[in-house]
């Protein structure tokens, strides 16, 4: 049990610097959720609930344009893909012994940051330490969307207007650092981007909502990049 | 008009954890097929490329301050720059140029 108890203070220590990260992020994603009418409660409990920042900016886009609740499913299994392949490590990091129920509270804290920070801990996962970064970082993406959404309507105009590619800048600080030095991926980065503009233009194209304009060419670009270019054993994970 | 606000959020909830949670109760051992280890490793990169560009353009006041938004972003990450640091200064750039043009 003292182990336990240790491993749920370094968590908590560990936590603290992410729960900063959480807070920055998630006031913009409480201005924009203010911008897409949902109330404090709406919008906090979102963040609760889901703990995702993509997904769930990807969310109020989805509910501005009245989607459907398929398309609000498929939206978050495209985007949050990727927790599907750090579960999958995380899952081999655990204890031999542990039980079932540690890996139900686990999953649920299964973010970038989380999963980044726990699984290059040496040794076996305690499931401790992921409840300590949890414990805190969790309150942080709350409190944030909580005065994000209080405060967008006293913020000017120009204020949101810049804050608004917090998210987009969030998103390149995410993918291009590790395609740097990586042509290859910089090349499927770059097609992404130039495929999607295309989509966006193009008469006929330009017609598919926004949501499965990105399950379609995620899908498309990435099955044939994983079929002409599969990656080698032993790569970095995204 | 709108869908109910709060089935959103549990249809979201749920999928979000799905994905989170069956992994770790079925799948303890490493994906083998390089085919699928391949697809889920571009696939964060793909999506967030496509929900990025040519989004980013049409999210603030002006295509000017957008532009200059997203490449203040991507020369900063290129340097290694800070999840946090490259939103705030991507940010940043886009009220600067706002205020002056």
């Amino acid at each position: 049990m003292g182990n336990n108890s240790l491993s749920w203070k370094n968590g908590i220590k560990d936590g603290i610097p992410i729960a900063f990260g959480y807070f920055a992020v998630s006031f913009t994603f409480g201005i924009m959720a203010k911008k897409a009418e949902l109330t404090p409660f709406q919008a906090v409990f979102m963040s609760a609930a889901n703990l995702t920042s993509a997904g769930q900016f990807g969310a109020l886009a989805l509910i501005g344009t009245s989607a459907t609740y398929l398309e609000m499913a498929l939206i978050q299994l495209v985007i949050n893909l990727r927790y599907c392949l750090m579960s999958c490590s995380l899952s081999q990091k655990f204890e031999a012994g542990s039980d079932l129920p540690h890996r139900f509270l686990v999953a649920f804290g299964v973010t970038d940051e989380i999963f980044g920070v726990s699984v290059c801990r040496e040794g076996k996962l305690n499931p401790f330490y992921n409840y300590g970064l949890m414990s805190v970082s969790i309150p942080g993406w709350m409190l944030g969307t909580f005065c994000g959404v209080v405060s967008g309507g006293v913020l000017p105009a120009r204020m949101i207007s810049a804050l608004s590619v917090a998210l987009y800048g969030m998103f390149i600080a995410v993918i291009v650092p590790p395609a740097k030095g990586n042509k290859l991926l910089g090349g499927i980065i770059l097609s992404s981007m130039l495929l999607s503009l295309l989509f966006a233009q193009l008469p006929v194209l330009s017609h598919i909502s926004q949501g499965f304009r990105i399950i379609m060419l995620t899908v498309l670009i990435a099955g044939i990049a994983a079929f002409l270019f599969p990656v080698k054993e032993g790569a970095d994970e995204g | 008009m709108k869908g109910n606000i709060y089935l959103y959020i549990l249809v979201m909830a749920g999928v979000t954890y799905l994905i989170r949670l069956i992994p770790l109760i079925f799948m303890r051992k490493e994906i083998k097929n390089v085919y699928l280890k391949s697809f889920l490793y571009y696939v964060p990169y793909v999506t967030l490329a496509v929900m990025t560009f040519p989004a980013i353009l049409n999210a603030t006041a002006s295509l000017w301050s957008a532009l200059a938004g997203f490449i203040t972003a991507i020369i900063l990450a290129y340097r290694g720059a800070s999840l946090f640091k490259v939103s705030i200064l991507a940010c940043l750039t886009v009220f600067i140029i706002e205020l002056v043009v």
